[in-house]
Protein backbone atom coordinates (compact mmCIF):
# COMPACT_ATOMS: atom_id res chain seq x y z
CA UNK A 1 0.00 0.00 0.00
CA UNK A 2 3.00 2.36 0.64
CA UNK A 3 4.49 2.36 -2.53
CA UNK A 4 0.92 2.51 -4.50
CA UNK A 5 0.35 5.45 -2.26
CA UNK A 6 4.11 7.13 -3.12
CA UNK A 7 3.35 6.52 -6.67
CA UNK A 8 -0.36 8.15 -6.33
CA UNK A 9 1.50 11.49 -4.93
CA UNK A 10 4.42 11.60 -7.52
CA UNK A 11 1.75 11.39 -10.23
CA UNK A 12 -0.66 13.65 -8.79
CA UNK A 13 2.31 16.56 -8.16
CA UNK A 14 3.16 16.18 -12.09
CA UNK A 15 -0.19 16.41 -13.15
CA UNK A 16 -1.12 19.41 -10.87
CA UNK A 17 2.19 21.05 -11.57
CA UNK A 18 1.80 20.35 -15.22
CA UNK A 19 -2.21 22.08 -15.44
CA UNK A 20 -0.47 24.89 -13.90
CA UNK A 21 1.98 25.37 -16.62
CA UNK A 22 -0.78 24.97 -19.00
CA UNK A 23 -1.70 28.11 -17.89
CA UNK A 24 0.82 30.11 -17.34
CA UNK A 25 3.39 29.62 -19.74
CA UNK A 26 3.52 31.94 -22.66
CA UNK A 27 4.20 29.93 -25.19
CA UNK A 28 1.28 27.76 -26.54
CA UNK A 29 3.31 25.05 -27.74
CA UNK A 30 4.77 24.81 -23.98
CA UNK A 31 1.29 25.39 -22.42
CA UNK A 32 -0.01 22.46 -25.20
CA UNK A 33 3.05 20.18 -23.98
CA UNK A 34 2.71 20.82 -20.53
CA UNK A 35 -0.81 19.23 -21.24
CA UNK A 36 0.23 16.26 -22.86
CA UNK A 37 2.28 15.53 -19.79
CA UNK A 38 -0.66 15.91 -17.72
CA UNK A 39 -2.87 14.13 -19.20
CA UNK A 40 -0.12 11.38 -19.02
CA UNK A 41 -0.09 11.22 -15.55
CA UNK A 42 -3.61 11.29 -14.78
CA UNK A 43 -3.70 7.60 -17.34
CA UNK A 44 -1.45 6.70 -14.92
CA UNK A 45 -3.77 7.74 -11.73
CA UNK A 46 -6.35 5.52 -13.68
CA UNK A 47 -4.46 3.00 -14.08
CA UNK A 48 -3.96 3.38 -10.40
CA UNK A 49 -7.23 2.81 -9.76
CA UNK A 50 -7.43 -0.35 -11.49
CA UNK A 51 -9.18 1.21 -14.69
CA UNK A 52 -6.21 0.41 -17.31
CA UNK A 53 -8.29 0.58 -20.38
CA UNK A 54 -9.49 4.06 -19.41
CA UNK A 55 -6.14 5.02 -18.81
CA UNK A 56 -4.38 3.35 -22.34
CA UNK A 57 -7.81 4.95 -24.07
CA UNK A 58 -7.02 8.59 -23.12
CA UNK A 59 -3.28 8.27 -23.77
CA UNK A 60 -4.33 6.50 -27.26
CA UNK A 61 -7.07 9.16 -27.79
CA UNK A 62 -5.92 12.52 -26.34
CA UNK A 63 -2.52 12.30 -26.33
CA UNK A 64 -2.20 10.05 -29.56
CA UNK A 65 -4.36 12.06 -31.70
CA UNK A 66 -6.18 15.04 -30.34
CA UNK A 67 -2.85 17.03 -28.79
CA UNK A 68 -1.84 15.96 -31.77
CA UNK A 69 -4.05 18.24 -34.25
CA UNK A 70 -3.72 20.91 -31.36
CA UNK A 71 0.55 21.03 -31.65
CA UNK A 72 -0.34 20.95 -35.70
CA UNK A 73 -2.27 23.94 -35.11
CA UNK A 74 -0.24 25.65 -32.64
CA UNK A 75 2.84 25.30 -34.23
CA UNK A 76 1.49 27.42 -36.91
CA UNK A 77 0.59 30.02 -34.74
CA UNK A 78 2.58 33.45 -34.96
CA UNK A 79 2.55 34.43 -31.25
CA UNK A 80 2.79 38.41 -30.45
CA UNK A 81 2.76 38.28 -26.59
CA UNK A 82 1.74 41.98 -26.39
CA UNK A 83 -1.68 41.48 -28.36
CA UNK A 84 -2.42 39.23 -26.27
CA UNK A 85 -1.62 40.95 -22.82
CA UNK A 86 -3.23 43.86 -24.33
CA UNK A 87 -6.73 43.45 -22.92
CA UNK A 88 -5.98 41.91 -20.04
CA UNK A 89 -7.00 44.82 -17.38
CA UNK A 90 -10.09 44.79 -19.26
CA UNK A 91 -10.92 41.65 -19.20
CA UNK A 92 -10.00 40.90 -15.91
CA UNK A 93 -13.31 41.38 -13.82
CA UNK A 94 -15.30 39.10 -16.20
CA UNK A 95 -12.31 36.39 -16.26
CA UNK A 96 -12.00 36.07 -12.27
CA UNK A 97 -16.14 36.23 -11.77
CA UNK A 98 -16.29 33.13 -14.11
CA UNK A 99 -13.65 31.50 -12.48
CA UNK A 100 -15.13 31.93 -8.94
CA UNK A 101 -18.16 30.86 -10.29
CA UNK A 102 -16.37 27.57 -11.93
CA UNK A 103 -14.62 27.16 -8.39
CA UNK A 104 -17.49 27.68 -6.31
CA UNK A 105 -19.29 25.21 -8.48
CA UNK A 106 -16.67 22.55 -8.66
CA UNK A 107 -16.65 22.99 -4.41
CA UNK A 108 -20.18 21.87 -4.08
CA UNK A 109 -19.89 18.96 -6.09
CA UNK A 110 -16.50 17.49 -5.22
CA UNK A 111 -16.55 19.91 -1.97
CA UNK A 112 -15.98 17.87 1.29
CA UNK A 113 -19.45 17.62 1.85
CA UNK A 114 -19.60 14.63 -1.34
CA UNK A 115 -16.07 13.67 -1.18
CA UNK A 116 -13.80 11.49 1.16
CA UNK A 117 -13.70 7.65 2.27
CA UNK A 118 -16.16 8.92 5.12
CA UNK A 119 -19.02 8.94 2.85
CA UNK A 120 -18.00 6.43 -0.15
CA UNK A 121 -15.68 3.77 1.29
CA UNK A 122 -13.21 2.63 -0.92
CA UNK A 123 -14.09 -0.83 -3.28
CA UNK A 124 -12.28 -3.15 -2.62
CA UNK A 125 -9.47 -4.26 -5.06
CA UNK A 126 -10.60 -6.54 -8.29
CA UNK A 127 -9.93 -10.07 -8.37
CA UNK A 128 -6.54 -10.69 -10.81
CA UNK A 129 -7.94 -12.19 -13.31
CA UNK A 130 -10.88 -9.68 -13.80
CA UNK A 131 -10.61 -7.50 -16.67
CA UNK A 132 -11.57 -4.01 -16.83
CA UNK A 133 -12.04 -3.80 -20.76
CA UNK A 134 -14.10 -6.74 -20.62
CA UNK A 135 -16.77 -5.48 -17.51
CA UNK A 136 -16.53 -2.10 -19.35
CA UNK A 137 -17.30 -2.82 -22.29
CA UNK A 138 -20.19 -5.30 -21.24
CA UNK A 139 -21.88 -2.57 -19.08
CA UNK A 140 -21.59 0.12 -22.02
CA UNK A 141 -23.30 -2.25 -24.45
CA UNK A 142 -26.24 -3.55 -22.12
CA UNK A 143 -26.85 -1.09 -19.53
CA UNK A 144 -25.67 1.99 -21.11
CA UNK A 145 -26.06 1.16 -24.86
CA UNK A 146 -28.63 4.18 -25.33
CA UNK A 147 -26.32 7.01 -23.93
CA UNK A 148 -23.43 5.11 -25.52
CA UNK A 149 -25.24 5.75 -28.81
CA UNK A 150 -26.73 8.46 -28.76
CA UNK A 151 -23.32 10.23 -27.36
CA UNK A 152 -22.24 8.85 -30.80
CA UNK A 153 -24.82 9.95 -32.76
CA UNK A 154 -24.14 13.87 -31.17
CA UNK A 155 -20.64 13.17 -32.07
CA UNK A 156 -21.55 12.67 -35.90
CA UNK A 157 -23.77 15.37 -35.96
CA UNK A 158 -20.71 17.88 -34.36
CA UNK A 159 -18.44 16.24 -37.64
CA UNK A 160 -20.99 17.15 -39.92
CA UNK A 161 -21.54 20.36 -38.53
CA UNK A 162 -18.02 21.15 -38.62
CA UNK A 163 -17.24 19.82 -42.20
CA UNK A 164 -20.34 21.75 -43.86
CA UNK A 165 -19.23 25.07 -41.87
CA UNK A 166 -16.25 25.11 -43.45
CA UNK A 167 -16.03 23.31 -46.78
CA UNK A 168 -16.51 25.75 -49.37
CA UNK A 169 -15.69 24.80 -53.06
CA UNK A 170 -13.99 27.97 -54.43
CA UNK A 171 -14.51 28.22 -58.45
CA UNK A 172 -11.85 30.30 -59.69
CA UNK A 173 -9.13 27.70 -58.48
CA UNK A 174 -8.16 24.26 -60.02
CA UNK A 175 -8.21 20.98 -58.68
CA UNK A 176 -6.04 18.11 -58.84
CA UNK A 177 -8.31 15.14 -58.04
CA UNK A 178 -5.81 12.36 -56.98
CA UNK A 179 -8.58 9.82 -57.33
CA UNK A 180 -8.84 10.28 -60.78
CA UNK A 181 -5.16 10.67 -60.96
CA UNK A 182 -4.21 7.24 -59.73
CA UNK A 183 -6.58 5.65 -61.82
CA UNK A 184 -4.57 6.84 -65.16
CA UNK A 185 -3.71 3.95 -67.38
CA UNK A 186 -0.67 3.90 -69.50
CA UNK A 187 -2.71 3.09 -72.51
CA UNK A 188 -5.30 5.86 -73.60
CA UNK A 189 -3.85 8.17 -71.09
CA UNK A 190 -0.80 8.99 -70.72
CA UNK A 191 0.64 8.81 -74.03
CA UNK A 192 -1.05 8.44 -77.48
CA UNK A 193 0.45 7.35 -80.36
CA UNK A 194 -0.14 9.05 -83.79
CA UNK A 195 0.12 7.75 -86.79
CA UNK A 196 2.20 9.93 -89.39
CA UNK A 197 3.23 8.95 -92.57
CA UNK A 198 6.92 9.26 -93.35
CA UNK A 199 8.36 12.47 -94.91
CA UNK A 200 11.33 13.65 -97.39
CA UNK A 201 13.86 16.60 -96.26
CA UNK A 202 12.43 18.50 -99.08
CA UNK A 203 8.61 17.94 -98.86
CA UNK A 204 5.57 18.90 -101.08
CA UNK A 205 4.39 22.25 -99.75
CA UNK A 206 0.61 20.36 -98.90
CA UNK A 207 2.30 17.94 -96.77
CA UNK A 208 4.50 20.26 -94.90
CA UNK A 209 1.60 22.61 -93.71
CA UNK A 210 -0.93 19.83 -93.06
CA UNK A 211 2.09 17.48 -91.25
CA UNK A 212 2.74 19.62 -88.10
CA UNK A 213 -1.28 20.27 -87.56
CA UNK A 214 -1.61 16.22 -87.02
CA UNK A 215 1.62 16.13 -84.86
CA UNK A 216 0.50 18.34 -82.42
CA UNK A 217 -3.41 17.03 -82.50
CA UNK B 1 20.66 -21.33 -10.38
CA UNK B 2 16.71 -20.75 -10.04
CA UNK B 3 17.00 -20.70 -6.52
CA UNK B 4 19.35 -17.63 -6.82
CA UNK B 5 17.15 -15.84 -9.68
CA UNK B 6 14.22 -16.03 -6.94
CA UNK B 7 16.26 -14.28 -4.09
CA UNK B 8 16.82 -11.23 -6.30
CA UNK B 9 14.65 -8.11 -5.62
CA UNK B 10 12.27 -7.99 -8.30
CA UNK B 11 13.17 -4.50 -9.05
CA UNK B 12 16.50 -6.20 -10.16
CA UNK B 13 14.80 -9.44 -11.80
CA UNK B 14 12.40 -6.84 -13.96
CA UNK B 15 15.71 -4.67 -14.51
CA UNK B 16 17.82 -7.69 -16.12
CA UNK B 17 14.66 -8.98 -18.27
CA UNK B 18 14.94 -5.60 -19.66
CA UNK B 19 18.23 -6.11 -20.45
CA UNK B 20 18.03 -8.75 -22.35
CA UNK B 21 15.23 -7.16 -24.09
CA UNK B 22 16.74 -3.63 -25.37
CA UNK B 23 20.65 -5.14 -26.12
CA UNK B 24 19.32 -7.74 -28.80
CA UNK B 25 16.89 -4.82 -30.19
CA UNK B 26 19.98 -2.29 -29.93
CA UNK B 27 22.46 -4.80 -31.80
CA UNK B 28 19.19 -5.78 -34.31
CA UNK B 29 18.86 -2.26 -35.15
CA UNK B 30 22.44 -1.82 -35.47
CA UNK B 31 22.84 -4.78 -38.06
CA UNK B 32 19.38 -3.65 -39.47
CA UNK B 33 20.87 -0.66 -40.85
CA UNK B 34 23.45 -2.86 -42.72
CA UNK B 35 21.48 -5.04 -44.22
CA UNK B 36 19.13 -2.17 -45.41
CA UNK B 37 22.23 -1.22 -47.46
CA UNK B 38 23.43 -4.75 -48.65
CA UNK B 39 19.80 -5.04 -49.57
CA UNK B 40 18.78 -2.04 -51.17
CA UNK B 41 22.57 -2.17 -52.95
CA UNK B 42 22.01 -6.15 -54.25
CA UNK B 43 18.75 -4.94 -55.61
CA UNK B 44 20.46 -2.04 -57.35
CA UNK B 45 22.95 -4.34 -58.70
CA UNK B 46 25.46 -2.49 -56.03
CA UNK B 47 27.69 -4.38 -53.36
CA UNK B 48 26.93 -1.81 -50.99
CA UNK B 49 29.37 -1.38 -48.31
CA UNK B 50 32.37 -3.56 -47.90
CA UNK B 51 35.54 -2.00 -46.96
CA UNK B 52 35.19 -2.09 -42.67
CA UNK B 53 35.50 -5.77 -41.49
CA UNK B 54 34.38 -8.86 -43.59
CA UNK B 55 32.16 -7.50 -46.62
CA UNK B 56 31.04 -4.60 -44.45
CA UNK B 57 30.02 -6.25 -41.59
CA UNK B 58 31.55 -4.10 -38.87
CA UNK B 59 30.46 -0.61 -41.28
CA UNK B 60 27.49 -0.47 -38.14
CA UNK B 61 29.81 0.07 -35.82
CA UNK B 62 32.13 2.40 -37.90
CA UNK B 63 29.22 4.79 -38.24
CA UNK B 64 28.17 4.64 -34.34
CA UNK B 65 31.77 5.59 -33.58
CA UNK B 66 31.62 8.52 -36.38
CA UNK B 67 28.06 9.78 -35.04
CA UNK B 68 28.86 9.66 -31.12
CA UNK B 69 32.27 11.72 -32.20
CA UNK B 70 30.36 14.79 -34.26
CA UNK B 71 29.39 17.56 -32.89
CA UNK B 72 25.77 18.09 -31.92
CA UNK B 73 25.04 21.43 -33.27
CA UNK B 74 22.15 23.16 -31.84
CA UNK B 75 20.49 26.38 -33.76
CA UNK B 76 20.76 29.80 -32.59
CA UNK B 77 17.10 30.64 -31.96
CA UNK B 78 16.15 26.66 -31.25
CA UNK B 79 14.02 25.93 -28.37
CA UNK B 80 17.21 23.80 -26.73
CA UNK B 81 15.19 22.03 -23.86
CA UNK B 82 12.55 20.61 -26.73
CA UNK B 83 15.41 19.95 -29.35
CA UNK B 84 17.26 18.11 -27.19
CA UNK B 85 14.01 16.56 -25.72
CA UNK B 86 12.82 15.24 -29.20
CA UNK B 87 15.38 12.58 -30.10
CA UNK B 88 14.38 11.09 -26.62
CA UNK B 89 10.80 11.50 -27.04
CA UNK B 90 11.05 9.42 -30.32
CA UNK B 91 12.89 6.49 -28.83
CA UNK B 92 11.49 6.28 -25.79
CA UNK B 93 8.13 4.63 -27.03
CA UNK B 94 9.70 2.23 -29.69
CA UNK B 95 11.85 0.66 -26.36
CA UNK B 96 9.00 0.98 -23.96
CA UNK B 97 6.33 -0.85 -26.85
CA UNK B 98 8.58 -3.89 -26.26
CA UNK B 99 7.86 -5.00 -22.85
CA UNK B 100 4.41 -6.64 -23.38
CA UNK B 101 5.74 -8.29 -26.61
CA UNK B 102 5.26 -12.38 -25.78
CA UNK B 103 8.63 -13.79 -27.45
CA UNK B 104 7.22 -17.61 -26.44
CA UNK B 105 4.43 -19.20 -24.94
CA UNK B 106 4.77 -16.99 -20.83
CA UNK B 107 7.86 -15.62 -22.18
CA UNK B 108 6.67 -11.92 -21.69
CA UNK B 109 8.31 -9.11 -19.37
CA UNK B 110 4.52 -7.86 -18.45
CA UNK B 111 1.64 -9.50 -18.96
CA UNK B 112 -1.19 -7.24 -19.11
CA UNK B 113 -4.80 -7.66 -20.15
CA UNK B 114 -5.00 -4.64 -22.32
CA UNK B 115 -1.79 -5.46 -24.35
CA UNK B 116 -2.97 -4.57 -27.57
CA UNK B 117 -4.30 -1.22 -26.15
CA UNK B 118 -0.57 -0.52 -24.58
CA UNK B 119 1.05 -1.09 -28.39
CA UNK B 120 -1.36 0.97 -30.23
CA UNK B 121 -1.22 3.74 -27.38
CA UNK B 122 2.56 4.19 -27.24
CA UNK B 123 2.46 3.58 -30.82
CA UNK B 124 1.03 6.87 -31.29
CA UNK B 125 3.10 8.28 -28.94
CA UNK B 126 6.16 8.25 -31.75
CA UNK B 127 4.96 11.20 -33.57
CA UNK B 128 5.45 13.70 -30.71
CA UNK B 129 9.34 13.52 -31.42
CA UNK B 130 8.88 14.28 -34.77
CA UNK B 131 6.68 17.34 -34.38
CA UNK B 132 8.47 18.67 -31.28
CA UNK B 133 12.07 18.13 -33.14
CA UNK B 134 10.80 19.79 -36.03
CA UNK B 135 9.01 22.58 -34.44
CA UNK B 136 12.64 23.20 -31.45
CA UNK B 137 14.68 23.47 -34.60
CA UNK B 138 13.20 26.64 -35.69
CA UNK B 139 13.78 25.90 -39.47
CA UNK B 140 11.23 25.76 -42.12
CA UNK B 141 12.32 22.21 -43.99
CA UNK B 142 12.15 21.06 -40.65
CA UNK B 143 8.37 22.39 -39.80
CA UNK B 144 7.48 21.20 -42.88
CA UNK B 145 8.70 17.62 -41.94
CA UNK B 146 6.56 18.01 -38.90
CA UNK B 147 3.36 18.80 -40.37
CA UNK B 148 3.26 16.48 -43.04
CA UNK B 149 4.04 13.96 -40.69
CA UNK B 150 1.82 15.07 -38.07
CA UNK B 151 -0.79 15.02 -40.56
CA UNK B 152 0.20 11.15 -42.01
CA UNK B 153 -0.06 9.46 -38.49
CA UNK B 154 -2.86 10.66 -37.57
CA UNK B 155 -4.76 9.73 -40.80
CA UNK B 156 -2.70 6.44 -40.87
CA UNK B 157 -3.45 5.30 -37.07
CA UNK B 158 -6.85 5.21 -37.29
CA UNK B 159 -6.82 2.22 -40.40
CA UNK B 160 -4.05 0.84 -38.19
CA UNK B 161 -6.44 0.55 -34.94
CA UNK B 162 -9.12 -0.17 -37.05
CA UNK B 163 -7.60 -3.01 -38.48
CA UNK B 164 -6.02 -4.43 -34.80
CA UNK B 165 -9.81 -3.90 -33.78
CA UNK B 166 -10.55 -6.83 -36.68
CA UNK B 167 -7.29 -8.50 -34.98
CA UNK B 168 -9.01 -8.44 -31.90
CA UNK B 169 -12.65 -9.44 -32.98
CA UNK B 170 -11.25 -12.67 -34.41
CA UNK B 171 -9.29 -13.60 -31.49
CA UNK B 172 -11.66 -12.55 -28.56
CA UNK B 173 -9.07 -11.12 -26.46
CA UNK B 174 -6.30 -7.78 -26.47
CA UNK B 175 -3.69 -10.04 -24.34
CA UNK B 176 -1.13 -10.62 -27.26
CA UNK B 177 -0.60 -14.10 -25.65
CA UNK B 178 -4.20 -14.87 -26.26
CA UNK B 179 -3.91 -13.39 -29.37
CA UNK B 180 -1.60 -16.08 -30.59
CA UNK B 181 -3.13 -18.99 -29.27
CA UNK B 182 -6.58 -18.16 -31.22
CA UNK B 183 -4.12 -18.90 -33.99
CA UNK B 184 -2.95 -22.27 -32.87
CA UNK B 185 -3.47 -24.59 -35.91
CA UNK B 186 -1.20 -24.74 -39.09
CA UNK B 187 -0.55 -21.82 -41.82
CA UNK B 188 -3.63 -21.52 -43.05
CA UNK B 189 -5.20 -20.96 -39.18
CA UNK B 190 -3.56 -17.86 -38.97
CA UNK B 191 -5.50 -14.20 -38.85
CA UNK B 192 -3.43 -13.56 -42.41
CA UNK B 193 -5.76 -15.63 -44.03
CA UNK B 194 -9.45 -14.36 -42.80
CA UNK B 195 -8.26 -10.74 -42.39
CA UNK B 196 -6.41 -10.48 -45.66
CA UNK B 197 -7.35 -6.81 -46.43
CA UNK B 198 -6.42 -6.03 -42.81
CA UNK B 199 -3.19 -7.43 -43.03
CA UNK B 200 -2.83 -5.48 -45.95
CA UNK B 201 -3.67 -2.24 -44.43
CA UNK B 202 -1.60 -2.66 -41.31
CA UNK B 203 1.29 -3.55 -43.00
CA UNK B 204 0.68 -0.85 -45.41
CA UNK B 205 -0.32 1.81 -42.55
CA UNK B 206 2.70 0.54 -40.50
CA UNK B 207 5.02 1.70 -43.17
CA UNK B 208 3.16 4.69 -43.18
CA UNK B 209 3.69 5.58 -39.20
CA UNK B 210 7.22 4.32 -39.25
CA UNK B 211 7.80 7.45 -41.65
CA UNK B 212 9.15 4.87 -44.43
CA UNK B 213 9.59 4.90 -47.92
CA UNK B 214 7.17 4.91 -50.08
CA UNK B 215 5.87 7.32 -47.29
CA UNK B 216 8.97 9.12 -45.78
CA UNK B 217 7.38 13.02 -47.14
CA UNK B 218 8.49 13.91 -43.69
CA UNK B 219 12.30 13.18 -44.58
CA UNK B 220 11.53 13.87 -48.23
CA UNK B 221 14.67 14.77 -49.08
CA UNK B 222 14.17 16.02 -52.69
CA UNK B 223 11.51 18.22 -51.64
CA UNK B 224 12.37 19.48 -47.79
CA UNK B 225 16.12 18.55 -47.36
CA UNK B 226 15.57 15.79 -44.88
CA UNK B 227 12.79 17.43 -43.24
CA UNK B 228 12.24 16.90 -39.20
CA UNK B 229 15.85 15.96 -38.36
CA UNK B 230 17.64 18.40 -40.82
CA UNK B 231 19.12 20.48 -37.67
CA UNK B 232 20.25 17.72 -35.80
CA UNK B 233 23.44 15.89 -36.00
CA UNK B 234 25.77 13.34 -34.59
CA UNK B 235 24.11 11.60 -31.92
CA UNK B 236 21.06 13.44 -31.51
CA UNK B 237 20.48 12.42 -34.94
CA UNK B 238 21.37 9.00 -34.08
CA UNK B 239 19.04 8.35 -31.92
CA UNK B 240 16.26 9.56 -34.35
CA UNK B 241 17.37 6.93 -36.39
CA UNK B 242 17.60 4.01 -33.93
CA UNK B 243 14.00 5.38 -33.29
CA UNK B 244 13.31 4.55 -36.67
CA UNK B 245 14.52 1.27 -36.96
CA UNK B 246 13.28 0.33 -33.39
CA UNK B 247 9.87 0.89 -34.68
CA UNK B 248 10.53 -0.82 -38.02
CA UNK B 249 11.49 -3.99 -36.28
CA UNK B 250 8.23 -3.36 -33.57
CA UNK B 251 6.01 -3.49 -36.57
CA UNK B 252 7.41 -6.22 -38.36
CA UNK B 253 7.24 -8.48 -35.22
CA UNK B 254 3.89 -7.20 -34.66
CA UNK B 255 2.81 -8.19 -38.18
CA UNK B 256 4.06 -11.83 -37.33
CA UNK B 257 2.59 -12.21 -33.86
CA UNK B 258 -1.02 -10.41 -34.78
CA UNK B 259 -1.34 -12.12 -38.21
CA UNK B 260 1.35 -14.49 -39.01
CA UNK B 261 0.94 -16.52 -35.55
CA UNK B 262 3.54 -15.71 -34.10
CA UNK B 263 5.81 -17.96 -32.60
CA UNK B 264 3.28 -21.04 -33.92
CA UNK B 265 4.90 -23.58 -36.93
CA UNK B 266 3.16 -23.10 -39.60
CA UNK B 267 3.01 -26.96 -40.01
CA UNK B 268 0.11 -28.95 -39.01
CA UNK B 269 0.89 -31.05 -35.84
CA UNK B 270 0.71 -34.27 -36.95
CA UNK B 271 3.10 -33.76 -39.82
CA UNK B 272 6.09 -32.46 -37.51
CA UNK B 273 5.63 -35.65 -34.80
CA UNK B 274 9.29 -35.78 -33.33
CA UNK B 275 10.96 -33.15 -35.14
CA UNK B 276 11.52 -30.59 -32.15
CA UNK B 277 13.17 -27.68 -34.77
CA UNK B 278 9.94 -27.75 -36.64
CA UNK B 279 7.31 -27.07 -33.86
CA UNK B 280 6.48 -24.17 -31.82
CA UNK B 281 9.24 -21.81 -30.75
CA UNK B 282 10.83 -18.26 -30.47
CA UNK B 283 12.61 -19.28 -34.27
CA UNK B 284 9.46 -19.02 -35.99
CA UNK B 285 8.64 -15.81 -34.65
CA UNK B 286 12.30 -14.40 -35.45
CA UNK B 287 11.56 -16.17 -39.14
CA UNK B 288 8.66 -14.38 -39.54
CA UNK B 289 9.70 -10.59 -37.96
CA UNK B 290 13.01 -11.04 -40.37
CA UNK B 291 10.53 -11.51 -43.25
CA UNK B 292 8.43 -8.82 -42.31
CA UNK B 293 11.84 -6.66 -41.80
CA UNK B 294 12.95 -7.81 -45.33
CA UNK B 295 9.65 -6.62 -46.67
CA UNK B 296 10.35 -2.76 -45.86
CA UNK B 297 13.09 -2.85 -47.42
CA UNK B 298 12.55 -4.23 -50.65
CA UNK B 299 9.52 -1.50 -50.75
CA UNK B 300 11.73 0.95 -50.44
CA UNK B 301 14.13 0.17 -52.91
CA UNK B 302 11.18 -0.44 -55.25
CA UNK B 303 8.91 2.05 -55.00
CA UNK B 304 9.27 5.93 -55.64
CA UNK B 305 7.82 8.30 -52.78
CA UNK B 306 4.05 9.13 -52.62
CA UNK B 307 2.80 12.11 -53.17
CA UNK B 308 1.30 14.13 -50.41
CA UNK B 309 -2.38 14.78 -51.06
CA UNK B 310 -2.17 10.64 -52.62
CA UNK B 311 -1.08 9.35 -49.33
CA UNK B 312 -3.89 11.08 -47.46
CA UNK B 313 -6.70 9.74 -50.41
CA UNK B 314 -4.76 5.87 -49.34
CA UNK B 315 -5.40 6.76 -45.69
CA UNK B 316 -8.76 8.17 -45.76
CA UNK B 317 -10.70 7.34 -48.17
CA UNK B 318 -9.28 3.69 -49.26
CA UNK B 319 -7.86 2.26 -45.82
CA UNK B 320 -10.26 3.47 -43.63
CA UNK B 321 -13.51 1.94 -45.55
CA UNK B 322 -11.95 -1.13 -46.51
CA UNK B 323 -11.21 -1.69 -42.66
CA UNK B 324 -14.69 -0.46 -41.10
CA UNK B 325 -16.46 -2.99 -43.85
CA UNK B 326 -14.15 -6.08 -42.86
CA UNK B 327 -14.36 -5.76 -39.48
CA UNK B 328 -18.12 -6.44 -39.91
CA UNK B 329 -17.20 -9.25 -42.00
CA UNK B 330 -15.08 -10.73 -39.75
CA UNK B 331 -17.74 -9.66 -36.56
CA UNK B 332 -20.00 -11.57 -38.74
CA UNK B 333 -17.91 -14.69 -39.86
CA UNK B 334 -16.85 -14.68 -35.35
CA UNK B 335 -20.99 -15.23 -34.69
CA UNK B 336 -21.39 -18.07 -37.78
CA UNK B 337 -18.38 -20.05 -36.16
CA UNK B 338 -17.03 -19.89 -39.56
CA UNK B 339 -14.57 -23.22 -39.70
CA UNK B 340 -12.10 -23.82 -39.01
CA UNK B 341 -10.71 -20.20 -37.33
CA UNK B 342 -13.71 -20.04 -34.95
CA UNK B 343 -15.41 -23.06 -34.96
CA UNK B 344 -15.88 -24.01 -31.12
Amino acid sequence: MGFEKFLFYVFATITLVAAGMVITRRNPVHAVLYLVLAFISSAALWILLEAEFLGIVLVLVYVGAVMVLFLFVVMMLDVDIATLRAGFIRYLPIGALIAVVLALEIFLIVGPANFGLQQFPAPAPAAPGVSNTEELGLLLYTLYVYPFEIAAVILLVAIVAAIRLTLRRRSDTKYMDPAQQVRVKKGPDRIRIVKMPSERAAVPAVAASAAPQESTE
Amino acid sequence: MIELWNALPVVIQILIKIIAIVLPLLGMVAYYTLAERKVIGYIQVRIGPNRVGWRGSLQPIADAVKLMMKEIVIPTKADKVLFLLAPMIAIAPALAAWAVFPFDEGLVLADINAGLLYLLALTSLGVYGIIIAGWASNSKYALLGAMRSAAQIVAYEIAMGFALVGVLVAAGSLNLGAIVAAQEGNLLTWFWLPLLPLFGVYLISGIAETNRAPFDVAEGESEIVAGFHVEYSGMAFAVFFLAEYANMILISALSALLFMGGWLSPFPQAWIEGIAILGDGFHWLLLKTFFFMFVFLWLRATFPRYRYDQIMRLGWKVFIPITIVWILVVALAVLAELPPWWSA
